[in-house]
């Protein structure tokens, strides 16, 4: 499926541009027990995990897809179109200099390396279904940090992966994270030893540069007793006319005191669905953070998602996101409440522009034998248009005694007088739109590391100039 | 001629005409009072002065030093120098008074230019001084939560720092003690000078004892119906609105 086109095609979205394809894996077009063989094959995988990705295979086989409570815009996936592994068949590399031209040139254009020097422990970047780049820092490594992608982790640490792999999410829990079981590839691996502290993140970015194309990345971090671990993750992709599909499994295990913050800004482009399983496993007073902001996707469905397991662990989700024209994004957060005095708290805001449409379905459980759990959540949503839409489904069981919910909704609107005003100030009717959309978003974002948070507002400048006028 | 120059002015909201037929003239380095009683089209005016999307200018013309205001977007008006002192101004969730305004600046400068921070917030604290604000007002959102007194004097530090051609204030002395009156006076006097033109629109005479004005223009039902020397305002405050309507000939002007 080679395009002869050589020329790269860009507009005003960074990520919308591809190169030729010249994969030498592919596992073709559709999905059958043949595609999950080819995949475990390359992959050189243990019989072990072989075993499991039929089993995933079986139950995404089985399941229907989830349309009596989740969009009706699933139907539009053809399973049976799309092509499940992609990869030029290297293993990942340690420098730049080493990376394929192509390859190395859409990371570059995306500004990987420059930030890589600048302010990262540690970069892997993955091409369609593979790691291509894989680095961290020395000084990071010496301290026992690994920081490789999921294939090197089985390969060369198969006691820790398998220990915690598939253990925060299982196979059946739900139709995407069976299909991910079945054909996962790339994502990231990572291990913190006890009482190490990670002072710089570790970055994922993730790719997809194919068309008819699935990304199934799976992710693992475990940090060791009382260490501490930021990871962020960035994506993009072309626009195809097709609907490109990305469906990731990320598992994170925080073991007793380890703190593991978790950021995402997906920015996919337009025709891709993702469909993504998070969840965090925290142990006693260990702490997982989720700050989750969806600007790109057609229809986005994640919800990110903390289980406090030991006693006063915590957990927290913190989302944006930004829904414009021919855009749903379906997100929210879970949290389950399994040992005393844990806490955990929720911030969603969500943005919709033209006809986007946002949704936020948070669940909040506390079972009855449990005392002294705290939950706070609030959920905020911004119209900008009339034809704009958002829906809110919380779910909260809080039973028992001793235990405090605390839970606040709002929905506003960019009202004409309060553009009209920035505008009399010299504002243009997008720039005003703009402010007053930072304006909502800012006290959450300032709690986001400032590198994240300048490109994000940098996104949201973007989206508001394409959506006025 | 650097003036804003109002002709024959007539607008329209539905089918209501609120303004019929209005002629005035506000030079630069001038003040000039607008009073008249409540509907009489004074806020319409300012409104549509500052081009809001709601009201429609049905006939006349409103030029600014000879360039035709109707032309342009509410944001081109106020990039070339008009202000307008909202009476009801809008909240801006989130977004700080110091980003604000440092935004409305930026929109001032040539593409690819970028506004010199320290500068910015030198001038910024500078004028906050001359309006006795305190400098922890600029990270509080813009208007959100502001007593009346608080919005009348933020949007006088906006105008301060924006340095307009023309301002038109809204009843800026609406809702205010005689304190606040008195600072939000102060303010605007220290603004007056040469290069600035100012249509001070007001209900009371009371302003006009803090502000005094070069001329003063009576307006009822859509029309001036009376234009003097401030001392107009005085006897207005005397005789009454109903006095102005029935000695109205053909405004006098200048």
């Amino acid at each position: 499926m080679k395009t002869e086109t050589s020329a790269v095609n860009i507009n005003r979205n960074i990520g919308d541009f591809s190169y030729p394809e010249a994969h030498v894996r592919d596992a073709g077009v559709g999905l059958s027990e043949r595609t999950i063989h080819y995949i475990a094959n390359v992959k050189d995988d243990p019989d072990w995990v072989r075993e499991y990705r039929l089993r995933g295979l079986k139950t995404f086989l089985e399941k229907p897809l989830p349309t009596h409570w989740a969009s009706k815009d699933l139907e539009a996936i053809d399973f049976n179109k799309i092509r499940y592994y992609l990869s030029p068949g290297t293993e990942p590399k340690r420098s730049w200099e080493e990376v394929p031209d192509d390859i190395k040139r859409t990371f570059e254009r995306l500004g990987i390396p420059e930030q890589e020097r600048k302010f990262l422990a540690g970069v892997e970047a993955q091409f369609d279904s593979e790691a291509v780049y894989s680095n961290i820092k020395k000084a990071v490594g010496e301290q026992g940090v690994i920081f490789v992608g999921s294939r090197e982790g089985l390969k060369n640490y198969p006691e820790i992966f398998r220990k915690w792999f598939g253990k925060v999410i299982p196979i059946a829990d739900n139709k995407f994270s069976a299909l991910n079981s079945a054909v996962f590839s790339g994502g990231s691996f990572i291990y913190v030893p006890p009482g190490v502290k990670v002072k710089h993140p570790l970055q994922a970015y993730f790719r997809i540069n194919a068309e008819n194309f699935g990304q199934f990345e799976r992710t693992l971090i475990i940090a060791d007793e009382g260490s501490e671990v930021t990871y962020m993750e960035g994506c993009t992709a072309p626009k195809f006319n097709t609907p490109t599909l990305h469906s990731a499994v990320v598992e994170l295990v925080a073991l007793k005191g380890a703190k593991i913050q978790y950021i995402t800004v997906q920015n996919w482009a337009s025709n891709v669905f993702n469909l993504v399983t998070k969840r965090g496993l925290a142990h006693e007073n260990a702490e997982v953070k989720w700050i989750d902001c969806n600007i790109g996707s057609r229809l986005t469905m994640k919800y990110p998602s903390v289980i406090m397991k030991g006693r006063k662990a915590r957990g927290e989700v913190l989302s944006i996101a930004l829904a414009n024209d021919g855009q749903h994004q379906d997100t929210g957060a879970k949290m389950i409440h399994a040992a005393d005095e844990t806490t955990s708290n929720i911030i969603s805001k969500s943005i919709s522009i033209g006809k986007g449409r946002a949704t936020y379905r948070g669940l909040v459980h506390v079972p009855k034998h449990l005392k002294n759990c705290k939950n706070n959540t609030e959920c905020d949503a911004l119209l900008i248009n009339a034809t704009s839409r958002t829906d809110t489904y919380p779910a909260i069981t809080v039973r028992g005694t001793g235990n405090a919910v605390q839970h606040e909704a709002s929905v506003s609107q960019v009202s004409t007088e309060q553009i009209f005003y920035m505008q009399q100030r010299g504002l243009t009717e997008a720039q005003a739109m703009s402010l007053s959309v930072n304006g909502f978003v800012n006290d959450l974002v300032r709690q986001f590391p400032m590198e994240y948070s300048v490109e994000l507002k940098r996104l949201i400048e973007l989206e508001m100039e394409g959506s006025v006028g | 001629m650097k003036e804003l120059n109002i002709e024959k002015l007539h607008i329209a909201v539905g089918d209501q005409e609120i303004v019929r037929g209005l002629t005035l003239r506000v030079p630069r380095g001038e003040v000039h009072a607008l009073m008249g009683p409540n509907g009489s089209g004074k806020s319409t005016l300012a409104k549509v002065l500052a081009g809001h999307p709601d009201y429609h200018v049905t006939a006349g013309k409103i030029l600014m030093d000879g360039e035709d205001l109707l032309e342009l977007d509410p944001d081109e008006r106020a990039r070339r120098g008009l202000f307008l002192a909202f009476q009801y101004p809008s909240e801006i969730p989130g977004v700080t008074i110091a980003n604000f305004l440092r935004a409305a600046l930026q929109s001032r400068l040539p593409e690819g230019e970028e506004l010199e921070a320290t500068d910015y917030y030198a001038k910024l604290y500078e004028k906050m001084e001359l309006l006795g604000m305190d400098r922890s007002f600029t990270s509080r959102a813009v208007n959100e939560g502001f007593s009346g007194g608080e919005k009348k004097r933020t949007e006088i530090l906006q105008m301060a720092v924006l340095e307009p051609q023309y301002a038109v204030l809204d009843e800026t002395d609406s809702g205010l003690d005689i304190d606040a009156l008195k600072t939000v006076a102060h303010g605007v006097n220290s603004l007056r000078g040469p290069d600035l033109g100012i249509l001070l629109i007001t209900h009371y005479q009371r302003l006009l004892n803090y502000i005094i004005p070069d001329y003063v223009h009576v307006m009822v039902a859509g029309r001036i119906v009376r234009s003097g020397r401030k001392e107009l305002a005085l006897e207005l405050e005397e005789r009454g609105y109903d006095w102005a309507r029935d000695g109205a000939t053909e405004p006098a002007y200048r």
